[in-house]
């Protein structure tokens, strides 16, 4: 009955897009057609409505175990808690692409209400763009991978969740966020391309998607963020990033996403870039797709079991249809976009933006580049290979330190050409810098890491000197106290100084990559309860062994008394007084997996991370095997993050009319 | 004159950015090969970073208490290769299992190993058909 409903609502949402892009791409065009722009705001609707009621049916049938539907009986068993049965829609490969139409029909819809009566030549153009990507994902669904395929026969009960996915909360909440950063691109992308099919070439395209593009960019960091916390929280090795095609799907989009973020002020401040702007935004678009078909199609996997299902191929095909309509949209107006300004000096702003263009993509091409390289091997020698880690840092940490330096550098310089007001600020940002880099050096810091801090330093003092300088000169034209004056200037252009906030979340971000990346210190031992062993500065003391029967998962503990230094004072005790923290590693194993999976314990303070995981025990030797990792800084990792977040969320905030 | 300058820059910096990322692949890239591939492969796999994949034969593991030392052989049917690895192996390593080992050969024969791999890539691949 879900199955049959849910089939049916994906069909007629299938109709209504075509239907859309029918009345859309027949009208007239004529500059003004009412009747046309009414037809696509209801096609717009239509399909919401008709996804919206697919992921309803969807989502009851996840609710309610109805175990006759292939995916809910692959994905949910009747252990699954309730928010696991919920999240269950974003588990797999056809669920996914569910919520991805969903989120796409969602803002189509947001699009068609909110420009409503407005920008009239273009907005007819943007729908159809939208409404032929839907027609992509929705049309998947109605075809190879139909979310209410059902079984022959009704299984009496699930598998369940990947148990990796259903180990941590933040698994619920992570995709959701990735898919609204991926999906968000399709925004610009399609006002870009209305912008080309429209033929009128002025840059409001960017103006009015100026927010989305803001909003996109902050899921998508979020989305990373959440990513890189759930691999540390689950995955037990220690480490928030492995170079895994899968991060990488998300980080080459952010990347891109990110030069265009700063390559679109230029051209609304000089009148440069329109066609660097309209390809990068096309790239970061396309590049949501691949990742999209990259964690999806299981390519990944190999190249031979990506040709086994018709879903890889399908989006190899929109992906080359896509490549192919926006190159020759963007080719064909190619004569008639003109830049207006002019470039006047390469010591200024825009320049140090070009710069940082340029450095941004080659680390998105980097990040490309080491991803497809596997495949391109395999698929020319048969021979299967990876590329590890060591290939990525020592491509894009030369590369970051130099992002770092233009990224201090443009904040400081002017638009247009500076003067030596710029010069002297230059000067004192790196006076300063080299002074706090002796300091550090005199520390104990050396080598790559304190080259990395150094930059670091030179960008963050960059933006901090911007909030002095303008919350200075408004306190001499105002009189105001300074914190009054920071107000203001966050209240009075929002998108400038949350944006040099962001750069300095991004500063305390790579201050804990560095940090974590230089002193790891990692030590596995197999412990017999009541024994100690050394890691750092810590002694931990293996308290016992403990068996957690629940309703989804039996859970084994090992409670670990941690002590400061080398803890013979204290560890002697009998009882755990005297320590400083009982962590609690553990390992669940979920009806559904064979393999446990591990809960590492984590004693996080803002020098290092002692991270513990569980990963063995004998209940009759009474011994397990810990793993200890310190990992110095990586809070800083998530507090920046956060802040980045934040910042990008006030940035995109509407402003209060004045 | 200006533009023939532009272009030597822009050649300089593409040729410094094609070297970096040639360079950085040189050791970065990790085969992965089975017990047979490898030792096809004879000398020419010896110091390679490889990740080896197989099963544990049963019977073959075997644990030194004082220095940690596992040792265990794996096979694809065909052709055995000797591991030994230090450390405790994780909870789901078990003789009989698949595993996948990275490390070296050593010259001797033995595949030095630097981890074993726990495979978490099973929700990243589209759900098989029951």
């Amino acid at each position: 009955m879900i199955a049959t409903l849910g089939s049916i609502f994906l069909t007629l949402a299938l109709v209504c897009a075509v239907g859309g892009l029918v009345v859309l791409l027949a009208g007239r065009r004529s500059r003004h057609d009412p009747v046309r722009a009414a037809r696509g705001r209801l096609a717009a609707a239509g399909v919401f409505g008709c996804v919206t009621l697919a992921v309803v049916m969807m989502e009851a049938a996840l609710i309610g175990f109805d175990f006759s539907i292939r995916y809910v009986a692959l994905n949910v068993n009747r252990a699954t808690p309730l928010v696991f049965r919920v999240a269950g829609l974003w588990g797999a490969l056809e669920g996914s692409i569910l919520l991805w139409a969903w989120v796409l029909t969602g803002l189509t819809l947001l699009v068609a209400v909110e420009y409503r009566g407005k920008h009239s030549e273009l907005i007819p153009h943007v729908l159809t763009v939208l409404l032929g990507i839907a027609v992509f994902f929705v049309g998947v669904m109605v075809g190879p991978a139909n979310p209410f395929a059902r079984l022959p026969v009704p299984a009496v009960d699930g598998r369940g969740l990947n148990p990796l996915l259903q180990n941590h909360l933040l698994m619920a909440i992570h995709p959701p966020f990735l898919y609204l950063g991926y999906v968000g691109f399709s925004i610009p992308y399609a006002f870009a391309m209305g912008t080309l099919l429209s033929g009128r070439h002025r840059d409001e395209w960017m103006t009015i998607t100026r927010r989305w593009t803001l909003v996109a960019w902050t899921s998508l960091t979020a989305g990373l963020l959440l990513g890189a916390r759930w691999s540390y929280d689950v995955l037990g090795w220690g480490g928030y990033w492995a170079w895994d095609p899968v991060e990488n799907a998300a980080l080459m989009p952010w990347l891109v996403a990110t030069a265009f973020i700063h390559s679109s002020m230029v051209q609304e401040r000089r009148r440069l870039l329109r066609i660097w702007n309209l390809s990068l935004v096309i790239v970061a678009f396309l590049l949501t797709i691949f990742g999209t078909f990259l964690t999806r199609s299981g390519i990944l996997a190999s190249v031979h079991s990506f040709t086994q299902s018709w879903i890889g191929p399908l989006f190899v095909t929109f992906l080359g249809l896509a490549t192919a309509a926006s190159l020759l949209a963007l080719l064909a107006r190619l004569p008639q976009i003109r830049d207006e300004g002019t470039f006047d000096s390469p010591f200024s702003r825009e320049a140090m933006m070009l710069l940082n263009n340029a450095v941004l993509l080659t680390m998105a091409f980097t990040v490309f580049f080491g991803t497809i390289f596997p495949l391109i091997v395999e698929a020319v020698t048969g021979a299967k290979v990876t590329v590890g880690p060591p290939f990525f840092n020592r491509v894009l940490v030369p590369l970051g330190v130099v992002l770092l330096i233009v990224m201090g550098t443009g904040t400081a310089l002017r638009w247009g050409r500076s003067g030596a007001e710029e010069i002297r600020k230059l000067g004192w940002l790196g006076g300063m810098t080299l002074l706090m880099m002796a300091a550090l050096g005199f520390a104990g810091v050396r080598g790559a890491g304190l080259v990395a801090l150094g930059a670091v330093l030179f960008m963050a003092l960059a933006q901090l000197g911007e909030y002095v300088r303008g919350a200075g000169a408004r306190r001499i034209a105002t009189g105001e106290p300074w914190p009054t004056a920071v107000r203001m200037l966050f209240a009075l252009n929002r998108q400038r100084y949350y944006g040099y906030l962001i750069h300095l979340g991004l500063a305390i971000v790579i201050t804990g990559i560095v940090g974590s990346q230089s002193g790891r210190i990692e030590v596995q031992r197999q412990l017999s309860v009541g024994r100690t062993m050394q890691v750092g500065g810590y002694t931990l003391r293996l308290e016992g062994l403990e068996a957690l029967p629940g309703p989804d998962k039996m859970v084994v503990a090992a409670p670990v008394a941690v002590f400061a230094g080398d803890g013979t004072a204290s560890a002697g005790s009998p009882d755990s007084t005297g320590a400083i923290e009982l962590l609690r590693p553990s390992e669940n194993f979920y009806r559904q997996a064979r393999a446990p999976v591990a809960t590492p314990a984590v004693r996080s303070t803002w020098r290092e991370d002692l991270y513990v995981v569980l990963m063995a025990f004998d209940p009759g030797a009474q011994s397990a095997v810990l793993r200890a990792v310190i990992t110095p800084l990586v809070s800083w990792i998530w507090v920046g993050g956060t802040v980045m977040v934040i910042a990008g969320v006030l940035a995109a905030w509407p402003s209060r009319p004045r | 004159m200006k533009r023939t300058r532009l272009i030597l820059a822009a050649v300089i910096v593409a040729g410094a950015l094609v070297y970096l990322i040639l360079g950085g692949l040189r050791g970065a890239i990790v085969y992965y090969a089975t017990p047979s591939e490898v030792l096809a492969q004879g000398q020419s796999a010896v110091g390679r970073a490889t990740r080896l994949g197989g099963q544990v034969v049963p019977g073959s593991r075997r644990r030194d208490p004082i220095t940690l030392e596992l040792r265990f052989v794996l096979t694809d049917g065909k052709a055995t290769v000797p591991v030994v690895y230090r450390g405790a192996p994780p909870e789901l390593f078990t003789e009989g299992q698949g595993a996948i080992v990275e490390g070296t050969l050593r010259a001797d024969g033995v595949f030095a190993a630097r981890s074993i791999i726990v495979k978490h890539s099973e929700e990243y691949a589209p759900p098989k058909t029951p």
